[in-house]
């Protein structure tokens, strides 16, 4: 891999599955990366991934993958840059064979290699407790799938194939980052401070847009401009581990010491030990130093011993959802909102387990104690759990029935069933886990 | 003087499983003192008592003027499994910036000016 003068310069082209496709095109063009990274994995997506790859044995990775590759391989092929993606989901393999067909369509053959391992559904002990409730995992439905958030140990290997594309599973997001800078600087993956930095460039690129200025904008607070055009991040990497954020010049968006903040602070559950497979890292003396024209120097982070166990990500059949929600306008709207709730609350009478019935508008997002005033208009939303699909359909056809059987003037009804998948978290000692590499197509190497 | 936290501090939630980190993060360094004096785990558990269940914790980044508080919610609310229209609970950092605190008027740093310019409304009920 080249270093621009002792600097790695890694962006980071989508923050999760359903992201956009043009931004990272950009930072590929424009961002004289030396390694794009593709974050799309969340806690269910993969349990997700696992169940289409039930349904077909060719399927189970990121169903994005192809459209972002076929807009992708081009520029990345022209730039040298280098990919890295956990969008091989649940079947890693059958991401890099299809990558690898794409790039020989196109008459530039690839090498793609994938990273497998992190299915770890026959190693857990199903009797272990869920870190949500305490209950053993299996007690919550039939388990489908056990994924091992696996690190740098995992994604080196493939880095060091020399294939221009690395396709993963669960590997946990900031690893993406720091196992191509570890690969590029030379770092040694015990040097606890270099990893730490390493984490923190990870964790403050790993969902895209969240730290340019996505996820921040407040009309006449928090401003920023041209949030339809959002330029994603890249950092440029210094061989010590200090690190400059920012973006491709000419974006919409805003890379300033607000923004980064807001996304230093994001999912940290403790910031003394934020923990990931390759370290343990403490953000409480990190340094946010905002420098002018979208540029933030950040430095500072304290790294200690690597967690002895893996996290692992369980999924189960958690039965089905019934949804159904319908508007209403005008005067009296929220009474008539209230009526439409009561009645089907009196109709679906303890059939489905767990019912929740909110009005948007007033209480669905955060409860009551905060609204203030009556709305114009108002939704009732019911939502419902059942273990079978056709209790959960009572949810959707009883608000369907509102329609001529409820209040005056709803309108806008939706209303539907879908299977739910749980998501609980475990553990795995890490000699549990055994990752491996294959490389498909291409032969063409760097 | 009672403040609102809309008026003195940004926010950002964020999810894991059954629980939130929401962040408040000072407009201001000098608002600081005042968020970590006022702002507590338990005022903060009471003002989101609708969604978060059981003990918050509170941990301070002096470093960036900023406080993380870990909200649990129940064991069946998770991302997945949840039947809240907001199954992340992303949206708890709007909530948690309505929590007005009383502040001493003469020892209050001046309220942050709005990018806009025009100075931003007492909070105040």
């Amino acid at each position: 891999m080249d270093v621009n003068g002792g600097t790695v310069r890694i962006g980071c082209g989508a923050g999760f599955a359903a992201d956009r496709v043009e931004p990272a095109v950009d930072l590929v063009e424009r961002g004289a990366l030396d390694t794009l990274v593709l974050e799309c994995l969340g806690e269910r997506t993969v349990a997700l991934a696992a169940l289409r790859r039930l349904a077909d044995p060719g399927g189970g990775y990121d169903p994005m993958l192809a459209k972002r590759m076929r807009a992708l391989l081009g520029p990345l092929r022209r730039t040298g840059t280098r990919l890295v993606t956990n969008a091989g989901a649940a079947h890693p393999q059958a991401a890099a064979r299809m990558v690898a067909a794409l790039a020989a369509e196109a008459g530039e053959p690839l090498a793609v290699a994938a990273v497998t391992g992190d299915d770890v559904l026959d190693r857990i002990d199903p009797d272990a407790p869920a870190w949500e409730d305490g209950r053993p995992l299996a007690e919550h439905g039939e388990l489908v799938s056990a994924n091992a958030y696996i690190g740098v140990d995992a994604l080196l290997p493939a880095l060091e194939t020399g294939a221009p594309v690395v396709i993963a599973g669960r590997a946990a997001d900031p690893s993406l980052f720091l196992a191509p800078l570890v690969h590029a600087l030379g770092w040694d993956t015990a040097d606890w401070d270099r990893m730490a930095a390493g984490t923190l460039v990870g964790h403050l690129l790993e969902c895209a847009g969240q730290v340019t200025g996505g996820y921040f904008a407040d009309p006449g607070v928090k401003p920023v401009p041209g949030l339809a055009r959002l330029g994603y991040p890249l950092a440029e990497v210094g061989a010590d581990g200090g690190a400059v954020v920012t973006k491709p010049d000419g974006t919409g968006g805003r890379v300033d010491r607000m923004t980064v903040v807001e996304q230093l602070t994001y999912e940290v559950t403790d910031p003394g030990a934020y923990l990931t497979p390759d370290v343990t890292l403490d953000i409480t003396g990190v340094g946010v130093e905002g420098l002018g024209g979208d540029r933030v120097r950040v430095g500072g982070a304290r790294g200690r011993a690597r967690p002895a166990e893996l996290k692992v990500s369980v999924g189960y059949r958690a039965g089905f959802r019934g949804e159904g929600e319908i508007s209403y306008a005008g005067r009296g709207a929220l009474d008539r909102a209230r009526l439409a709730a009561e009645v089907v609350r009196e109709r679906v009478a303890g059939a489905v387990p767990r019912l929740r019935v909110d009005v948007v508008g007033v209480d669905a997002v955060h409860g009551s104690a905060l609204s203030e005033g009556a709305p114009y208009e108002c939704r009732l939303r019911v939502a419902g759990l059942a273990p079978d699909r056709a209790t959960a359909d009572i949810v959707a056809e009883e608000v369907s029935a509102l329609y001529t059987s409820g209040p005056a003037g709803g309108g806008g009804l939706r209303a539907g069933t879908t299977e739910v998948v749980g998501v609980l978290s475990t553990t795995v000692p890490r000699e549990r886990v055994e990752t491996r590499v294959a490389v498909y197509g291409g032969g063409e190497r760097r | 003087m009672r403040v609102r936290l809309y008026d003195v501090a940004h926010a950002r939630a964020g999810d894991k499983g059954n629980l939130n980190t929401v962040a408040l993060i000072a407009y201001d360094p000098a608002w600081y003192p005042v968020l970590c004096a006022e702002v507590t785990p338990e005022r903060v558990a009471a003002h989101l008592a609708d969604r978060v269940v059981g003990e918050v914790v509170r941990h301070r980044l002096d470093n960036v003027e900023a406080l993380i508080f870990v909200c649990p919610r129940g064991g069946d609310d998770t991302v997945t499994t949840s039947l809240w229209l907001d199954a992340h609970g992303k949206a708890l950092s709007s909530a948690l910036l309505e929590m007005v605190v009383d502040v001493d008027e003469e020892s209050a740093p001046s309220l942050p000016a709005r990018p806009g310019g025009a100075a931003p409304p007492t909070g105040g009920e």
